[in-house]
């Protein structure tokens, strides 16, 4: 136990130093978010509504901080593609040390990771006139729901990375996959403004959970309606990663034994 | 008694209709260098993957350093080194930093695993580029810095897949050395390799394995000696007097030459090289036979796997003539 808590940090440790090492990628999924703000905010914005009223860049933002998260499915996903396409998971696993290590390693680096990109948007979201409204403590615990959620999106990206191995097929899958997966949700449009079908499924997708909830923790503008999914916000938050993380953890653990097959 | 580092019964791999390994057999004597010798798809990396627990198998058994492979993997990778067949580190950390990590992987200190980093990094001359990321490393640098990784901590087996291919002939030395080195030391080495002459150098002992089995086992000498060991060799200076000469040499030797007219040549076992010669060139002098070249020439272990696998070592593709034979073993 204690070894796969020391060799998790280590392997955390060596995650970190990469993006030190080489810091374009994390460049890469900065000015994503960003550039996103400024298109939607002030290029489209002025012909955006938000249903109930409000301002559509303080609506905005929490959805940008989703698809941040989101977007770091690509970085988890590459990565260990990365480390498996060039054999480096050969030696570890030659190695006496812990198995789950390379995974938590990976986990907890991303995190960390997620940590500094938040920050960074937190800042850029106050320059554009975002800001939390009900105290830094619900402040505090919507960051806690986002967090929550890059977690479960870091073992869906494990996991992706073990079934396909390639690099270069994991990007081609990623991003294809994710600005749909944002584009029927409730980050950029309020689910109520889309028609019916479609509302429906952004309503039920589990980045509007998270979306909604911190809507809602920041006392931003852009409440759901009065459907179910709208109406538990909260609570689907914290349904979905933990159900993500239920089914995608052990799926890479028992992906990963099979290396060996 | 002996005991054996590396054991291996049975081993049997299929990948669908490919039997990378196939009832293989394999008992490494400790403290000895141990060569497997096979052309391309022999099955070498699949035998060091399973030993390695890197990969599982179908059938047979495998213990290494006398823990099973399949039961007690955690026992075997703790007393083992591998640098496989590709280099297998981290490209976008330093060399320094590549080393520091697998040496907190095996549970140095922070301190001890930075001395071993710098210790390793300047015996392997890797010192001036420790700072740099590997994956700007020359196949050569980055080939020796996973050979360093392996080194980490002295393993009781070490496995090597290919080590010197791709080096130059400075750095291939240094890696004999470095494996003449840690046997005296007491390590173990499975070793692959593609180069009879490695195998020649370095090796106690060799398997030579084609089509996942092993063919031949035995020491070097034992092999060579399997072709029929020393020939004599003749060139006639008139192509017409060849036949005369094997009839000559024949009675001698007490076996029919190989004659091959193209180059004029007859060549043939002897069993005992000097006395053979001797009575060669005074028969075929008696005999007024003109000879342009005479000369004793020892088998090489290339001639022996050619014999063995019926293709050289570093080619693919299927068996040229020579008769194939089960080994010595
Ligand atoms: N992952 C795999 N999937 C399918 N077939 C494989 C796989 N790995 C190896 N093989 C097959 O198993 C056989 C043995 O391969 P192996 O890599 O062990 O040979 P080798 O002796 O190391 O060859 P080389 O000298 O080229 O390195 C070959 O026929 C190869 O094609
Ligand atoms: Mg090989």
């Amino acid at each position: 136990m204690t070894t796969a808590i020391t060799d998790g940090w280590t392997m955390t440790r060596r995650n970190m130093l990469h993006v030190v090492r080489a810091p374009e990628e994390l460049i890469l999924y900065f000015s994503l978010p960003i550039m996103f703000v400024l298109v939607f905010g002030y290029v489209f914005g002025s012909g955006m509504q938000v249903a109930g009223g409000g301002n559509y860049r303080e609506f905005l933002l929490p959805g940008v901080f989703v698809m941040t998260m989101l977007y770091g499915l690509g970085a988890t996903a590459t990565g260990v593609a990365l480390d498996l396409s060039r054999g480096v998971v050969d030696r570890f696993r030659s190695m006496p040390m812990a198995r789950s290590a390379l995974m938590t390693g990976r986990s907890a680096a991303d995190l960390l990771r997620a940590l500094l990109e938040m920050s960074t948007l937190l800042v850029c979201g106050l320059l554009v006139g975002w800001q939390w409204r009900l105290g830094v403590g619900k402040a505090l615990l919507a960051v806690g729901l986002l967090l929550l959620l890059r977690v479960a999106i870091t073992w869906v990206g494990i996991y992706l990375a073990l079934l396909v191995r390639n690099p270069d097929t994991v990007g081609v899958i990623v991003f294809p996959a994710a600005f749909p997966l944002t584009a029927i949700s409730n980050v950029f449009v309020s689910p109520e403004l889309m028609p019916s079908v479609i509302g429906a499924i952004s309503e039920w997708n589990p980045l509007s959970a998270t979306v909604a909830a911190i809507r809602e923790l920041f006392g931003n503008p852009g409440l759901g309606g009065d459907s179910w999914p709208a109406e538990h916000a909260m609570l689907l938050a914290v349904l979905w990663p933990v159900l993500l993380i239920a089914i995608f953890a052990p799926l890479a653990v028992r992906r990963y034994r099979r290396l060996s097959r | 008694m002996t005991t054996f580092d590396v054991v291996a019964e049975g081993l049997g791999k299929r990948y669908g209709p490919t039997r990378a390994l196939d009832t293989f057999h394999l008992a490494v004597p400790a403290g000895t260098v141990y060569g497997l010798l096979g052309p391309n798809g022999a099955g070498k990396t699949t035998a060091v993957r399973i030993l390695t627990t890197l990969l599982r198998f179908d059938s047979g058994t495998a213990s290494v350093a006398g823990y099973d492979v399949l039961r007690q993997p955690d026992e075997v990778r703790a007393r083992i080194g591998l640098t496989g067949q590709y280099a297998a580190v981290d490209e976008t950390l330093s060399g320094r930093q590549n080393l520091e990590l697998f040496g907190r992987l095996f549970r140095l200190g922070r301190g001890a695993a930075r001395r071993r980093a710098d210790e390793l990094l300047e015996r392997f001359g890797l010192s001036e580029a420790a700072n740099r990321s590997a994956g700007e490393y020359s196949g050569g640098m980055r080939r020796r810095l996973d050979l360093a990784a392996s080194l980490i901590r002295t393993p009781r087996v070490l496995f090597l897949d290919e080590p010197t291919t791709g080096l130059d002939p400075r750095s291939r030395n240094q890696v004999w050395d470095l494996v003449r080195g840690l046997v005296t030391d007491g390590t173990t080495v499975l070793l692959t390799t593609q180069y009879l002459e490695e195998a020649d150098q370095l090796a106690n002992r060799i398997s030579v394995i084609d089509a996942g089995r092993v063919v031949a086992e035995g020491t070097p000498d034992e092999l060579k000696s399997m072709t029929g060991g020393d020939r004599i060799e003749v060139v006639v200076r008139d192509p017409a007097a060849l036949t005369r000469a094997a009839g000559v040499v024949a009675p001698i030797c007490g076996v029919e030459p190989a004659v091959d007219p193209e180059i004029r040549r007859l060549s043939v076992p002897v069993a005992d090289r000097v006395a053979g010669l001797v009575d060669v060139v005074r028969a075929l002098d008696d005999a007024g036979i003109a000879v342009e070249d005479i000369g004793l020439r020892r088998a090489t272990l290339d001639e022996a796997f050619l014999y063995l696998t019926g293709h050289r070592p570093d080619e693919t593709g299927e068996p040229v003539g020579a008769g194939r034979k089960a080994g010595v073993a």
